[in-house]
């Protein structure tokens, strides 16, 4: 279990970053840059890797570093292979960036003061699981500075997973039991409490194993109609916000812009990887966390094609 | 007034918003004010249609204006308060200049009190970067507030009159005040 854990934790993107034309003050403009980020990581800690690439030709004045991809401004505080998992249906390596100096969108991104600000946001949501799956984030604020530090470089400087699992385990939040029984999923979500004080690996009612399926279902029930899941004709396929589900708990953040009819699940990634549905959840949450204890599930939907009503 | 979101889930989500408010008087900048412009009535089950009486100030862009949302956290299952400040013009009130604006004493007590903590983070459902403030240690406070009521111990505490408390005490910050004759009705 460990060795996974592992892969998925040293996985990186291939980047490569271009400066954004309108700061471009030399000629011939600066050659992008090449940097491999980790997945578990932010594109706002790689600014001192890529800022002496384009230091000389930046025009005057104070940095305030934002990314875009293809236009869209990226949001700092999702781990950057989530970014990727999301945006790039068909991955694309490497992943073309570019990166602003100036010019911070502020009415767009909230403010980054770089590595400060994603170790923040990072405790935040480490904060939140906490809250999620024991009621309180006594465990997490109670954290002595010098393991604040350790758990934070070992984010940080990703190859580090041995000092992560050392200081996280001091948390208490748990790892998910190898046997769920379904019923006694379905009856906690329904009753919409966190499962994260009943026992997890005891009662299986049904011998039963809790799926990947199992969850997506229950977290996006609207998207599995009853008939089967492929064999629909498609046009069309958009990107779903991602979900996040903190280990233990399947409490729902769930972005739509557009109605639900007839769409339905296309792929599910996670850390990059399609797992298949049928396997354990309690595998994938185990081995697919996030360092800040959320599970973020890419899923991409198909939507059926628009018949337009023509006049005859 | 409410706003629901069409979402995925076969829930309906939603938040109250209170928008264009004049927090402040014009002459009283310092004060913590109640809000004359701005008028409430209440509506049946589980919504509150709060009616804005707007006031257009032609001559003074300098006045704040707030939009304030209530919003269910889902992780920490309190409501949240989000808000963000702009002047007449619309340019928007940074950080420092909010906290300039809020009335002195009581903001400063609640925030030096450690249980309100104001941050910039994405609104969830306009994607857009407000303030928020921070409800971590919002249930035990309400259980405190709601503590001494021996009616509330035995049959609970409806929806209109959790939030009407809740905003009684997070509006402070923001100098929202809540009157005396709406906590009364319930």
């Amino acid at each position: 279990m460990m060795e996974a854990r592992k892969y998925v934790w040293e996985g990186a993107i291939p980047l490569q970053i271009h400066l954004h034309e309108s700061e471009v003050t030399t000629l011939p403009p600066p050659l992008p840059a090449l940097i491999l980020a980790p997945r578990i990581g932010y594109l706002p800690l790689l600014v001192p890797h890529i800022k002496p690439h384009f230091s000389s030709t930046l025009p005057p004045g104070i940095d305030t570093v934002w990314f875009d991809y293809k236009g869209l401004p990226l949001k700092w505080y999702i781990p950057t292979g989530i970014l990727f998992d999301l945006l790039c249906a068909e991955p694309e390596r490497p992943w073309n960036l570019t990166v602003h100096f100036r010019g911070y969108p502020g009415n767009i991104l909230i403010p980054c003061e770089g590595e400060d600000s994603v170790k923040w946001s990072f405790i935040n949501s480490l904060k939140e699981a906490a809250y999620i799956i024991n009621g309180n984030c006594k465990s997490v604020m109670n954290m002595s500075q010098p393991d604040q530090v350790e758990l934070w470089r070992s984010v940080i400087n990703a190859g580090n997973l041995e000092a992560y699992i050392r200081v996280s385990s001091k948390l208490k939040l748990g790892t998910v039991g190898d046997e769920y029984a379904a019923d006694l999923y379905s009856s906690s979500l329904n009753s919409r409490q966190s499962i994260g004080d009943t026992d997890s690996t005891g009662q299986v009612k049904t011998g039963k194993c809790f799926t990947l399926l199992d969850a997506v279902k229950s977290l996006l029930p609207e998207y599995f109609p009853y008939k089967s899941l492929n064999n629909e004709e498609s046009s069309r396929e958009e990107d779903k916000d991602e979900e996040k589900v903190p280990s233990e708990n399947l409490s729902e953040h769930v972005e739509s812009c557009y109605s639900s009819d007839d769409a339905e699940v296309k792929l599910v990634r996670i850390q990059g990887i399609e797992p298949k549905l049928e396997i354990p959840f309690s595998w994938v949450v185990n081995n697919l966390v996030n360092p800040e204890h959320f599970l973020h599930l890419c899923v991409c939907l198909k939507l059926p094609q628009v018949k337009i009503p023509s006049d005859t | 007034m409410c706003k629901m979101q069409e979402s995925a889930s076969t829930m309906v989500e939603g938040y109250l918003s209170l928008e264009n408010i004049i927090l402040r008087s014009i002459e009283e900048e310092h004060d913590e004010l109640s809000c004359p412009q701005k008028e409430e009535t209440s509506c049946s089950e589980k919504e509150e249609l709060i009616d804005i009486a707007t006031l257009v100030q032609s001559n003074c862009s300098k006045v704040p204006y707030y939009d304030l949302h209530i919003i269910y956290s889902a992780s920490y299952r309190v409501p949240v308060l989000f808000f963000r400040a702009y002047y007449g013009d619309g340019e928007p009130l940074g950080f420092n200049e909010i906290e300039k604006d809020l009335p002195a004493h009581s903001a400063k007590a609640l925030l030096d009190s450690k249980w309100m903590f104001i941050t910039q983070e994405e609104h969830p459902y306009l994607n857009r970067p407000w303030f928020k403030l921070h409800p971590c240690g919002t249930s035990e406070w309400m259980k405190l507030l709601f503590h001494v009521d021996v009616s509330v111990a035995k049959n609970g505490v409806t929806v209109e009159l959790y939030l009407l408390s809740w905003l009684s005490v997070v509006g402070q910050v923001v100098g929202l005040r809540i009157p005396l004759e709406m906590l009364n009705q319930q």
